[in-house]
Order: structure tokens, then C-alpha cells, then sequence
């Protein structure tokens, strides 16, 4: 008798959908942001600026403030709905159940998978359909999509919206985190590249297609 | 509400490999047309000509912006004021239109209520004889930064109420120019009759200085510091939406907080 493979559905397609069409949203308004930025650049750690001349040279940032302003005005409405609509269909088709930790063990699971991914332990803490490492990522890269709309409310109309600028810690408090969630989904890219890259094609090819063969079972991780 | 674990087919190993292609093949090539259809329409918008230096389509989402935030503007949402000890430096950003010293004297503010009106030829002195309001409001610079400032002067529904013509129908509009049409802004009238925006002729309890608009500048917080328009030197109320210094240069031109 011939082997048989399971396939299973793994990603659903709206949330491919969401996923993908968050993707080059986000890179726009990170861009945009950064031509905004550009205009008063007031923060850094220590000695070193965000961010140094050259970076603006580089990738043509400065001088391009009203350019900037125009394409985030813009596309903050693709990057509100298109957040919105994927936070009301996790819960619709029941999705957010694998995504956000159902306990607080997920913490000190999370630290195993991190151990694991750095090869200090050799097993992975059970998991279901995500480790508990990507459900707190995957959860916090969702609050922190609410915070960069929320606080970007509060910088767009702190005279209108004075109650959410006030709630944010103030106008010039709401943008310094409206840059460090920016920031952050910066290293977040970093880490999720890599660990796409380290899952392997396998993997890649589920948020494509949305199927994926179960792998033989010596192989389980991704 | 479906279990992924359950979203199962069990295929024989050969037609599985057959069946995941498929699908993969299939995505890619619906992924591949959705992104052409994305950066090619994001092209179109990013080529179209321009109107005051940003691209049509995207001055209609600035109007969509606009007509969204007007509609929400309202007298009763005031910018919060502070203390006189939460008052910093207001650093001058703007000459454009101060070349000139101004003799306060012979300043005068041109003033027109309409197409068929006579012009007014008004004084700092009318100005200043309208009821005094003072405030510490925030300036926001439209760059990113913003300090904290006093300032004193006249209303402008105060001005409006005593100069404009009563029984006529305002306009929808303002427009502000320097003495030699330098800088110049153009408001909704909705924001011009907000209660904290000031005709002033004062900052931080003495009279202007040259470089922040003397004798006479406009101080209105539900809008970014460029429509702060400094040395108003002609007012005019308008049917037609104004010309604005900023917005020709790219800026939106509502530009209200």
C-alpha cells in the first residue's frame, strides 16, 4: 500500500490576504514616516542619532516632508482597515484561539523556544498550532499595531482628539511611541526573516498557499 | 469555527506532492497579479499631475481627509491650556514676509468683507479695542516640534462680529496676506471662528517682536504653526478657496489638528 501525506489547511486565505496586503502597507508607512521624521529628528539613545546623515542620503529622506505627510495620510486608512478587518476575522473564524497564549506558562515556554532556536535545549515545550514564543510575538505585533494607530490619531489631531493625545502621555510622548513601536516592527522584520529563512521552504510555501504537508515525524519543527 | 488540525486531506504520497504544487502554483501567480495591480496603481497615483505639487488623486485623500476632520471640528473642542511656568522658547521658524522693519504707525489692516464692499483700513489701535482675550496654548510646528506660548489679542469671531457686514451670509472662507503678499494662508471659516483663534498682538506679555509677526499675527491652535500667518497686513472673507503659501508647496491645505 503507498504511503499517504496528510495536507493540511493551515493558513486561511483571508488571513494570507491580510498578511501580505500588511506587508508593503507597512513598508509605505515606515517610509512616509521616516520622510516625516526627518523634519524634527529629536530622538536618540546616548550619543547616537536616529538616525545619521547618511541614512537620510541614502535612501533619499530629507527635504521630503509634505510628500511624506501626503502618502501617510493615505495610506493610514490601508493600514487601519486592513488591521481592523484581520483582528475581526481571527475572532470570526476562531483563529485567534492558536494565536494568543491561553495562559501564562506561555512566558516561561516562550524562553524554552528561545533557548531552543539558540540550540541550548534540545526540545521544543508542546505547542499547538503556534509555539508559545510566536503567540506572544504574533499577539504583541497586533497591540502594537493598535498602539501605532492610536498614538498616530493622537499626533495627527492632538487639538481635536486632545482626550487621546492626554490618554497617550501627551503629543510629543504619543510620537516618541509612535517611533519606538516603529522601531520595534523594524527588529520584529529582522527576527521573522530569519526565522522564515530557518523554517524553510515548507513553511513559507503554507503562507503562500496555505497548505502544508505534514512533515515526517522526525522533523517536526518549523 | 474550524480546527486547523481537522482542515485535513490525506493524498497519496505522489499526488500530494502533484496537489501542493497546484495550490502553490495557483497563489504565486494570484500574489504575483495582486502586487502588479498594487504597485501599478500605486505608479498611476505617484505619475498624475500634480496639483500644487502632490499628485490629483492624492489631494482628493487629502479633501477626503479634510471634509472627515471638519465635519468633526467643533467649538467645544478646545487645545489645552497650561501654565504660565510651562511656557518655553518659541523659536522664530518663518521671515517670509518680514523683510521689511514695520512702522507700527503707519501699519494698517486691510480689510475685505466681500466682492461689492468697501475696504476697511483698520489700526493696531481698532484692534486692540475688541475684547482682550490671553491664552497659553501649544504651537505645533507642522516639522514635529512644538513649545508651549502666551499669547494676547482680539478673537477673530470677536473682529468678525464687529466688522463684518451683520445680516450677510459669511463665506465659507479667510484669506490672510503679509503687507507685500509674501506669505499668505488661506482658512476655513469654521476654524477662523474657533473661540481660540486670536488676531494678537501680543506674546508672552509684550508686544510682538518683528521676527513673530508685529504688530499683528494670527494665533490659531486647531491648525499647524504655517497658518499662524505673521504681520497680517490684508484680510479678506471669500467664496472661493484661498490661495495658501504651504499647500502651493506640497502641503495639505487644511492642515488642522
Amino acid at each position: 500500500m503507498a504511503a499517504t501525506t496528510t495536507i493540511r489547511l493551515k493558513h486561511l486565505l483571508a488571513i494570507r490576504w491580510f498578511h501580505w496586503i500588511n506587508f508593503p502597507v507597512l513598508f509605505v508607512m515606515i517610509w512616509s514616516g521616516l520622510l516625516i521624521y526627518w523634519a524634527y529628528d529629536a530622538y536618540h539613545i546616548g550619543p547616537f542619532q536616529f538616525f545619521p546623515n547618511w541614512v537620510y542620503s541614502t535612501f533619499k529622506l530629507d527635504h521630503r516632508l509634505a510628500e511624506g505627510m501626503a502618502l501617510h495620510f493615505w495610506f493610514m486608512w490601508f493600514f487601519v482597515l486592513n488591521g481592523a478587518a484581520y483582528v475581526i476575522y481571527t475572532f470570526i473564524s476562531g483563529e485567534w484561539r492558536f494565536l494568543v497564549p491561553r495562559s501564562w506558562s506561555a512566558f516561561r515556554d516562550a524562553w524554552h523556544v528561545v533557548r531552543y532556536d539558540l540550540g541550548l535545549d534540545k526540545q521544543l515545550p508542546a505547542q499547538e498550532k503556534y509555539n508559545a514564543a510566536q503567540q506572544i510575538t504574533y499577539s504583541a505585533i497586533v497591540l502594537m499595531g493598535v498602539g501605532s494607530a492610536i498614538t498616530g490619531f493622537a499626533i495627527y489631531k492632538p487639538i481635536q482628539l486632545a482626550w487621546l493625545a492626554a490618554l497617550t502621555g501627551g503629543y510629543q510622548f504619543a510620537r516618541l511611541i509612535h517611533f519606538s513601536l516603529t522601531i520595534g516592527y523594524l527588529l520584529f522584520f529582522i527576527v521573522h526573516i530569519a526565522q522564515v529563512i530557518r523554517a524553510g521552504w515548507r513553511n513559507f510555501q503554507s503562507m503562500i498557499s496555505g497548505y502544508e504537508a505534514e512533515p515526517p515525524a522526525e522533523a517536526a519543527h518549523e | 469555527m474550524s480546527n486547523w488540525r481537522d482542515r485535513q486531506i490525506d493524498l497519496p504520497e505522489n499526488e500530494a506532492r502533484g496537489f501542493l504544487k497546484k495550490y502553490t502554483r495557483r497563489s504565486f501567480l494570484v500574489a504575483g497579479a495582486a502586487a502588479v495591480a498594487a504597485v501599478g496603481g500605486y505608479e498611476w497615483v505617484r505619475s498624475r499631475p500634480e496639483e500644487n505639487m502632490t499628485p490629483w488623486p492624492q489631494r482628493r485623500v487629502l479633501s477626503l481627509n479634510e471634509k472627515i476632520a471638519h465635519g468633526y471640528l467643533n467649538d467645544k473642542h478646545l487645545a489645552p491650556t497650561y501654565k504660565r511656568t510651562d511656557i518655553r522658547f518659541l523659536k522664530p521658524n518663518g521671515d517670509i514676509g518680514l523683510d521689511d522693519d514695520v512702522d507700527i504707525d503707519s501699519w494698517r489692516l486691510h480689510v475685505q468683507t466681500g466682492a461689492g464692499a468697501s475696504p476697511l483700513q483698520l489700526t493696531l489701535a481698532d484692534v486692540k479695542s475688541l475684547p482682550q482675550t490671553t491664552q497659553i496654548v501649544k504651537f505645533c510646528c507642522i516639522e514635529g516640534w512644538s513649545t508651549i506660548v502666551e499669547w494676547t489679542g482680539a478673537r477673530f469671531s470677536d473682529f468678525t462680529r464687529r466688522y463684518f457686514p451683520p445680516g450677510q451670509q459669511l463665506p465659507p472662507y479667510v484669506y490672510m496676506e503679509t503687507p507685500e503678499s509674501d506669505y499668505y494662508v488661506g482658512l476655513d471659516m469654521k476654524s477662523a471662528l474657533h473661540p481660540q483663534t486670536l488676531l494678537c498682538y501680543e506674546m508672552n506679555g509684550k508686544p510682538l517682536e518683528d521676527e513673530h509677526g508685529a504688530p499683528l499675527r494670527l494665533v490659531i491652535p486647531v491648525k499647524y504653526g504655517i497658518k499662524n500667518i505673521k504681520r497680517i497686513g490684508a484680510i479678506r472673507y471669500t467664496d472661493t478657496r484661498p490661495a495658501d503659501y504651504w499647500a502651493e508647496q506640497g502641503y495639505d491645505w487644511f492642515a488642522g489638528l
